[in-house]
């Protein structure tokens, strides 16, 4: 994950190697290379995004707004949407707080944070998955005790939610910790000494200073959370209008052989990709002419 | 308001950065703590600014012990070598900040905050940048911008941490000038923390000298630079030639050579390091002359106003190297060349027990 703002700074570097006889390289080395990678560019990523399209629409219209007005759709929409509200801001809080602790203080046991923000990384998603079902599950640790006060987490709303919050954890914390250490702690510094109490000088001098890779953050955070499939999958339970997302609803329909119902969900989800896109390239580009 | 300083003791693990310190700061003086880098001078100056708290000892603020007192209720002002400005906010809106950081009941209103800002800006002669970003203003505009946002809470005392450090010599020279006329203006009690010994004989009222934690000497810059007390603060307070040697009688024995000395607190036989700065040793050519180190001319640099010869030491001092400044009519009197072999004597002669 590159910060926000680093991508811009050596925008201008290539432009000027280009320009001297000195570091320019062969013609033929050049066009290979975009040449080798607009190939792979079509081939991996941009055919895939039309087929989901072409796919979609495939039957027409109808069948397309059909499909996703569907109230087995509907609610997988809603759970999405639900799922991604609730993660994306708790992580917002724990993100920030995260890399505020480790950028900002000392501490013992600073570095083994560090280490547990990428579990999420590093862990398969199903595994992810897999421990709320050996926490929370029937058989599990706190089975009994949920049992007993009639409270459900496993295949239900609840669990959804844990794992979307467990896969998409590290995105925030990782995209500040490396920005705000660049940053220092002078200027908090100087706010203090002005007499700027401890939310003051959060509010108005590291918030500011920290707006844009925070953002840029969120929308990983929320494109993810969207996006999940596999942490879910285990945790859900696939209860048809109660417990399926947009990804395990896409998979469900497919299964059935319902294509263009199941590529037209899908649709949906490479929208909120290109938007997503879209708005990561207008935040850098801010980010850029900030600094 | 005074500042005092009591035992002041700080390790940063096996490094001790300030071993037991004590010093006064009387109201209204322009102090400079002068050391070289390490020597404990910046941690010194964050601890009276509460950034950074002591191992032990105490900081008196007008008297009252300060130890437990949070940053933002000592009321210093703190300037940082790199600015530290607020990069998103403008000119204006960094030196209002102290103001509107205050508690509803303390906060002037927006006008009055306004007004004061532009006072504060027409100080610092920068009042038409008020509405600039920090990244568009040059070194030595921040760095007058962060004076200007330190005062403007009305401090008691102004810190300033290496405040020209970042500058170059040109803005230096000029920034020094600057704000020793207005430490005149508001004889608010300052101490500012350099590694230049020139910017702090000029700017300061005193100037504290440190060296691995410790003070090594304290006074006017007059006098620490006419008589400093120990080695260190010669060397460091200028160009010096050093010669270790031992007292005989009147003299200094460097080797097989003698150098006047005259009548001094040593006993005959005491080991000696004597300091001589390059202005105060003379160079002498007659062959029959038996005073003074022999030496033999390096090269002679001859394009200021006065010229600088560098010498290698023969005999009993081969292998140093001294430097020796003559006006350039002396030069041309004695008639020097390069590769010439002569004697250096000291006109005045600072010396030290080894």
């Amino acid at each position: 994950m590159a910060g926000a703002t680093a991508l811009h700074a050596k925008a201008d570097h290539a432009a000027r190697f280009e320009s001297r006889s000195a570091t320019r390289e062969p013609t033929w080395v050049k066009w290979t290379l975009i040449g080798v990678s607009l190939t792979f560019f079509a081939l991996f990523l941009l055919m895939p995004l039309i087929a989901v399209f072409v796919e979609a629409l495939r039957k027409g219209w109808d069948t397309y707004l059909a499909a996703l007005v569907e109230p087995d759709a509907l609610s997988a929409i809603r759970l999405t949407l639900i799922a991604a509200a609730i993660a994306v801001p708790l992580n917002l809080v724990f993100g920030v707080s995260a890399a505020w602790a480790i950028t900002k203080f000392n501490f013992r046991g600073k570095h083994f944070l560090i280490t547990l923000i990428d579990l999420p990384f590093s862990v398969s998603p199903v595994v992810a998955g897999l421990i709320y079902v050996l926490l929370f599950g029937a058989q599990g640790w706190f089975g009994p005790w949920l049992a007993e006060h009639d409270l459900k987490v496993i295949f239900a709303v609840p669990g959804i939610v844990l794992a979307t919050v467990f896969v998409t954890f590290p995105f925030i914390a990782r995209e500040l910790i490396p920005l705000m250490q660049a940053q220092g702690k002078e200027e908090e510094e100087a706010a203090v000494v002005l007499g700027a109490n401890g939310w003051q000088t959060f509010w108005y001098v590291t918030l500011p200073n920290i707006k844009w890779g925070l953002l840029y953050g969120v929308i990983l955070t929320n494109a993810r959370a969207m996006g999940e499939f596999g942490a879910v999958s285990v945790v859900s339970g696939h209860i048809r209008g109660l417990t399926n997302t947009m990804p395990l609803h896409v998979e469900i329909l497919y299964n059935e052989y319902q294509f263009a119902a199941s590529f037209a969900v899908a649709s949906l989800l490479a929208l909120l990709a290109l938007v997503t896109l879209c708005i990561k390239t207008w935040i850098e580009h801010q980010a850029g002419r900030d600094s | 308001m005074s500042i005092q300083v009591q035992n002041i003791h700080k390790a940063f693990g096996d490094f001790i950065a300030l071993g037991d310190v004590s010093l006064d700061f009387p109201t209204g003086e322009l102090v400079a703590l002068l050391g070289p880098s390490g020597c404990g001078k910046t941690t010194l100056l964050r601890i009276i600014a509460g950034l950074e708290s002591a191992d032990s000892g105490r900081v008196l603020l007008d008297g009252e012990d300060a130890s437990d007192t949070h940053v933002r209720e000592r009321h210093v002002g703190f300037v940082f070598q790199h600015y530290a400005l607020f990069r998103h906010m403008s000119v204006f809106d960094n030196v209002a900040f102290g103001l509107r950081m205050k508690p509803r009941s303390q906060r002037p209103s927006e006008k009055a905050i306004s007004a004061k800002v532009h006072d504060l800006l027409k100080l610092v002669q920068l009042d038409w940048l008020a509405d600039r970003f920090p990244s568009q203003l040059s070194g030595g505009q921040r760095q007058r911008i962060a004076l200007a946002r330190a005062l403007a809470v009305e401090p008691r005392v102004l810190l300033l941490d290496e405040p020209f450090g970042a500058l170059d010599a040109k803005v230096r020279k000029e920034l020094r000038r600057w704000l020793r006329r207005l430490h005149d203006e508001l004889h608010i009690t300052s101490i500012f923390v350099t590694h230049d010994q020139e910017e702090a004989l000029e700017v300061a009222d005193r100037v504290v000298l440190m060296d691995h934690g410790h003070v090594e000497q304290i006074g006017t810059p007059e006098e620490v630079y006419r008589h400093p007390t120990t080695p260190f603060v010669y060397g460091f307070l200028g160009a010096v030639n050093p010669f270790s040697g031992r007292i005989e009688g009147e003299t200094v024995r460097v080797g097989e050579d003698v150098l006047p000395h005259g009548a001094s607190d040593f006993a005959h036989g005491d080991e000696v390091i004597a300091f001589a700065r390059p202005h105060e040793l003379d160079i002498v050519t007659a062959a029959a002359s038996t005073e003074g180190v022999a030496a033999r001319i390096a090269r002679i640099l001859a394009f200021g106003v006065t010229a600088r010869i560098e010498l290698d030491g023969l005999n009993g001092s081969t292998g140093q190297h001294f430097e020796v400044e003559l006006t350039r009519t002396r030069v041309e009197e004695l008639g020097l060349h390069e590769g010439q072999p002569v004697r250096l004597l000291p006109s005045r002669l600072r010396v030290f027990a080894r």
